[in-house]
């Protein structure tokens, strides 16, 4: 039974937003705290794409009976990686023991995905490479005959990569209706905004369609909004979320501020960070 | 080579539904065009996109398939090289990516089409295993091994179409892994791989006139190196020779000078490669090789045979 039923079609209010939200907020407070045990930690990345994941694991991917994933999740924006082990950790695919030695001798978890990880179905890490094993993985699981969707998470920045549009071309092709990739449009690359730097990049939405894609704009901090774009899509196409986000989402002083790509907050900088994200939950 | 690779590919493809191929714009020669109308699904062209057709073998493995990635060497190694290190070799993922043409197969196209350091940046790879048959049989069983297993990523190395027999009276069975003695022989011994080993058995006959009994192995598998097999060819030879179409950093050659030194190797040790130089020359294979000094006449001159 997929997660993408028709019954489920216009139901914003199908979506817990309150709980979507706590649980968002959690993962935040969790993802700061692991940044005061290791410095290698791409917090603005994680922050980002927090809800979008989110929405993926939490609302849209298919579950067996069993409560076992069945669905594939990919994040290409592999620094991103973060908010994906914390996800993995609350569904207990990951242990909180392999939290507690990300990046260090004795873990398995480095700060990019590694495949062969609980939950981990590709290495990533150099950009540009997710989309075109998402697409096959996809074009596999069609030749199978399986209902397993392939979502896969992109940075806007690795658009710049000409592997990314080779595999948005064969995606469409082949016409591979049971891939969902979402771009984390946070308008920043590491080194500046993309409208600065790259301002061809846009316009993204058309972009997508004259690559044959479906596509859908939407505010990437909102669970709920990205749910139900999945939920709602025709199904004929592959389908593309440009999901407007903020890099760095919910701390103020990390909030467009490149520096933040791989930075981790100093004792101060972690205690205000955890009042803002908290905000009037404290 | 290319359409014996083609008629083992598609009898496995009948019985192997994981079995797909993946290609880049290259028409499929023989059997890999029945293969695509009878298998329309497990047939893909990426079109000109080799990084998506590394990146869609990738995938696919990962789900289960058994996909092969096959088009122009250049073109199938060089143009994405990182996705055949990030998402085949890094990952270990069973993959076959074939290349047509290795070395100056395409004499006349130019360096753009020359494969002369596949072996070489190949050979780098932690997990990559390469493969380097020397004829239509050899091309046969290497792709039938191919076809099974489940070890990783596989660089198999063809020439083009038309390469002559050179293994049906071979002393040895083809082995994975096992450098294989194709002819006998008890004073000189020529370790080569591909079809430039027709020029081993042209300087084998010339040896052979001057009265040197000379052995012929072919060492099709070129990653993993048979270490064990050469270094008793380099203990039991007073003279070991290696002839390969591949520069001489980080082929063969490379591999044989490592392990003579390291098991501290009496013989004496020529080898004969191509030359670490984009050469502006067009003509036959014949003649591309001779520009690189991979003439029989000019390894007998080196030899001092000529």
């Amino acid at each position: 039974m997929s997660s993408a039923d028709t019954s489920k079609k216009g139901l914003t209010n199908f979506v817990d937003i309150e709980a979507t939200r706590k649980r968002c907020q959690g993962y935040r407070r969790r993802i700061l705290e692991v940044s005061q045990q290791v410095t290698a930690l791409h917090i603005a990345p994680a922050f980002s794409c927090l809800e979008i994941t989110d929405a993926l694991y939490n609302l849209v991917m298919t579950k067996d009976g069993a409560g076992e994933l069945e669905d594939v999740f990919l994040m290409s924006k592999g620094h991103g990686c973060m908010i994906q082990y914390i996800i993995l950790e609350s569904l207990g695919i990951l242990e909180t023991r392999d939290i507690e030695l990300y990046c260090k001798p004795g873990g398995r978890l480095g700060a990019h995905p590694d495949f062969g990880n609980p939950g981990i179905h590709a290495s990533t890490g150099s950009l540009g490479h997710g989309l075109g094993i998402a697409t096959g993985q996809a074009y596999a699981e069609k030749l199978k005959g399986t209902d397993t969707i392939i979502y896969c998470v992109l940075s806007d920045g690795e658009c710049q990569e000409g592997s990314t549009w080779e595999a948005l071309l064969m995606a469409a092709n082949l016409n591979l209706s049971n891939l969902v990739a979402v771009i984390d449009n946070n308008d920043f690359s590491g080194l500046e905004r993309m409208s600065d730097g790259h301002p061809a990049f846009y316009p993204l939405v058309e972009k997508g369609e004259a690559f044959g894609w479906e596509v859908a704009e939407v505010d990437g901090h909102d669970s709920a909004a990205i749910a139900e774009a999945i939920w709602n899509r025709s199904k004929k196409k592959p389908f593309l979320i440009v999901a407007k986000t903020v890099k760095g989402k919910g701390v103020s002083y990390m909030e467009h501020v490149p520096i933040w790509h791989y930075r981790s907050p100093n004792a101060e900088e972690y205690k205000q960070a955890l009042i803002e994200i908290e905000g009037d939950d404290a | 080579m290319r359409n014996t690779f083609a008629d083992t590919f598609y009898d496995a493809g009948l019985k192997d539904d994981r079995l797909s191929i993946i290609v880049a714009d290259i028409s499929p020669a023989g059997s890999i065009e029945k293969f695509r109308s009878d298998f329309p699904d497990r047939f893909v062209n990426t079109g000109v996109s080799e990084q998506i057709m590394i990146g869609m073998c990738a995938g696919m493995a990962q789900r289960g398939m058994r996909p092969f990635a096959y088009t122009i060497a250049t073109f199938a190694l060089f143009r994405p090289y990182e996705m055949i290190r990030d998402d085949l070799c890094y990952q270990n993922l069973p993959v076959t990516v074939v290349g047509i043409g290795g070395g100056v197969t395409y004499s006349t196209l130019g360096g753009t089409h020359h494969a002369m350091e596949d072996v070489a940046i190949a050979n780098a790879i932690p997990n990559m295993t390469i493969i380097a048959p020397c004829d239509p049989a050899e091309t046969a069983a290497a792709t039938q091994w191919c076809i099974t297993q489940e070890r990783g990523p596989v660089y198999l190395r063809l020439g083009k179409a038309g390469e002559p027999d050179f293994t049906s009276l071979a002393v040895e069975p083809w082995e994975f892994g096992k450098a294989r003695k194709i002819k006998q022989g008890s004073d000189v011994c020529i370790l080569s791989y591909g079809p430039i080993i027709k020029k081993a058995f042209e300087v084998s006959d010339a040896l052979e006139e001057a009265g040197r009994s000379t052995a012929i192995y072919s060492v099709h598998t070129l990653k993993p190196l048979d270490r064990e097999t050469i270094t008793k060819v380099l203990s039991e030879f007073q003279h070991v020779i290696v002839i390969e179409e591949c520069v001489p950093i980080g082929g063969l050659s490379d591999g044989v000078k490592r392990i003579a030194w390291e098991e501290r190797a009496n013989c004496q040790l020529d080898c004969f490669t191509l030359k670490d130089e984009f050469i502006h020359c067009y003509g036959t294979h014949d003649e591309l090789l001779a520009a690189h000094g991979l003439s029989s006449q000019n390894i007998l001159q080196q030899l001092k045979l000529g």
